[in-house]
């Protein structure tokens, strides 16, 4: 138990550090220097130099990947080269957006797939399954900027009962849950697809075992054997498929801020990468795959808290 | 079932069609500006309309299936061509360190949220349809490995790979000989889904203005440029998103319907 728990550690340590690297290089390959791109095409040569020194841009590639790399791990995620602020100031305000937008939709894309899939595999092969499937086969194939386009055209234009885009903070949160209904409805959009579809299938499965047979064999009701025994056993898949779809959640966020103009954690990386304020982009991308990966490890201990089998190493 | 193969076939094929066709002929130049007839409503001479520049609609769509059937195609063959020798690979050396670090570096690319890092990418080495090519296919290399890898396992432990072995068959010659062509059916259903994930993220870049620039029509960019009129002329921006949403459409079924037909066995619950 403990040796799986620290063999998985291990790997997390080590996708961490290894994706640190890979973005650190990559951000490298961008050509221009910041500090002369912040000073224009006046500026001394020598002043290019102090500021390329107060940026700590002046050191070895393998110093500045440790100084960078260790004050992520302290919390120091850099300074902004456009808004002279601490990156981290900038994402604490962003996360605000980000991070609830993405429960919502992940909140959504559940209540709506749960019972779908209950519904779909209860009726296998009759018409609230066919209709289902027939739903999630279009759900996945509608891209996700394209259903907000639709959304905003709908309940913001025709109907006028949304807001088209922006946010209005959460001094009122009754406007701010309003401003992201329709983000997070485009957001869930494919979710509940994939889900509906993942939980109907791990429904069916589980529903031809023997003991769905037994359960049923001993009197309880179809209702009772579906929820209590069926149930339980196909969200193990589920929770795989949650875990996985937490990166589309994340990468899907980025896309649709751009739609409703939500000032969020994708913003802030397009921003940064039209101002050529590379350090915001290196460090937000970092936060960003540092939270899939920490995800991706959590479900694997979930696991083995769950599946003794999965206990040895 | 085989209505979904038979519907998934035919609209692909429609789509794959209007792509070659737009390679010799367009009803208008996707190119060229009318202004005169800028954001003209559908008729005989422009089918489906004008854009805010009076390039003609429906051209444009025809010629943005071409780049969208492109990058999605191209990216769909980096990432066999990279990925099924590597599954094979660490298929024939099952367990043993290369294995390992074969499948450690897929479990890494998987742990990258994709599009973060085809923004990424787009945005260092500079946007365009080359760049999105690569961006989108390199995610592909890991699920290909992971495809053939897990196909062909299995077939290592049977009689005729014995047999082939006995007869003095090195790895490469039993899985080039042996086991691709019976991993075959799994990558082209794998394929099939991919070619339509493609299609989806080169949608997705393009329209952030990462992927193919202008000129050069993209179903993307064209939703991009639609969502400032949507109030105007909301025809604009559902007439692109209508021809992704079939070509993706069409490409699932396929793969479905495909699914089915070379595995009988799966016919029953399917996610």
């Amino acid at each position: 138990m403990l040796r799986a728990l620290f063999t998985r550690a291990v790997s997390l340590a080590l996708s961490l550090g290894v994706a640190s690297v890979v973005i650190f290089v990559l951000l490298q390959a961008v050509p221009g220097d910041p500090a002369a791109f912040m000073l224009g095409l006046n500026a001394q040569p020598d002043t290019v130099a102090a500021l390329r020194a107060e940026l700590g841009l002046d050191g070895s590639l393998a110093d500045r990947y440790l100084a960078w790399a260790g004050g992520m791990l302290t919390g120091d995620l850099g300074t902004s080269y456009t808004y002279r602020v601490p990156v981290a100031d900038l994402v604490a305000d962003r996360i605000w957006i980000s991070a609830p937008l993405a429960l919502y939709a992940l909140g959504l894309s559940v209540a709506v797939a749960l019972p779908a899939g209950l519904l779909a595999a209860s009726d296998r092969g009759g018409p609230a399954d066919w209709g289902t499937m027939a739903a999630t086969q279009l759900g996945v194939a509608i891209p996700n900027f394209w259903f907000a386009m639709l959304l905003v055209l709908v309940f913001a234009v025709t109907w006028r009962l949304m807001p088209a885009g922006g946010f209005p903070g959460w001094d009122d949160p009754l406007a701010a849950i309003v401003a992201l209904t329709l983000p997070a409805v485009a957001l869930a959009l494919p979710q509940a697809s994939i889900l509906a579809r993942v939980l109907r299938s791990a429904l069916i499965d589980a529903l031809d075992q023997d003991y769905v047979r037994t359960a049923r064999a001993k009197g309880l009701s179809r209702r009772a054997t579906v929820l209590r025994h069926a149930l339980r056993n196909a969200l193990i898949p589920v929770l795989t498929i949650l875990g996985l779809q937490f990166s589309f959640l994340l990468a899907g966020a980025i896309i649709i801020e751009n739609v409703f103009y939500l000032p969020g954690l994708g913003r802030l990386i397009f921003q940064g990468i039209t101002q050529r304020d590379l350090i915001v982009v290196q460090s937000v991308t970092m936060l960003l795959v540092a939270a899939v990966i920490c995800v991706t490890f959590l479900v694997e201990l979930a696991y083995v808290l769950a599946d003794p089998r999965l206990r040895r190493p | 079932m085989r209505a979904a193969l038979g519907a998934g076939a035919l609209v692909t094929a429609a789509v794959a069609a209007a792509a070659l066709l737009s390679l010799i002929w367009t009803p208008h130049d996707v190119t060229s500006l009318d202004v005169a007839a800028r954001m003209a409503t559908p008729s005989g001479t422009h089918w489906l309309g004008t854009d805010h520049l009076g390039r003609d609609m429906a051209s444009m769509l025809m010629a943005g299936a071409r780049t969208s059937i492109a990058v999605a195609l191209v990216a769909v063959g980096i990432g066999t061509l990279l990925g099924v020798p590597l599954g094979l690979w660490a298929a024939a050396h099952r367990g043993g360190w290369l294995d390992e670090v074969i499948m450690r570096g897929n479990d890494l690319i998987f742990a990258f949220p994709s599009l973060v890092i085809a923004i990424l990418i787009t945005a260092v080495f500079g946007p365009g349809a080359v760049n999105a090519i690569i961006a989108i296919g390199i995610f592909n290399v890991p699920v290909f490995a992971r495809v053939a890898r897990g196909g062909a396992l299995p077939l290592w432990t049977l009689d005729y790979v014995m047999a082939a072995r006995v007869a003095g068959k090195g790895a490469f010659l039993i899985s080039a000989q042996h086991i691709l062509p019976n991993v075959a059916s799994l990558l082209i259903v794998q394929a099939t889904i991919q070619f339509s994930l493609g299609i989806l993220a080169e949608a997705a870049l393009s329209y952030v203005g990462l992927g193919a620039q202008p000129p050069v029509p993209s179903w993307g960019r064209m939703l991009a440029d639609s969502q400032t009129m949507i109030y105007s002329a909301p025809r604009l921006a559902i007439l692109p998103g209508l021809a992704i949403v079939v070509t993706v459409l069409g490409l699932n079924l396929l793969g479905d319907g495909l699914r089915d037909w070379l595995d009988p066995r799966l016919r029953r619950a399917r996610a």
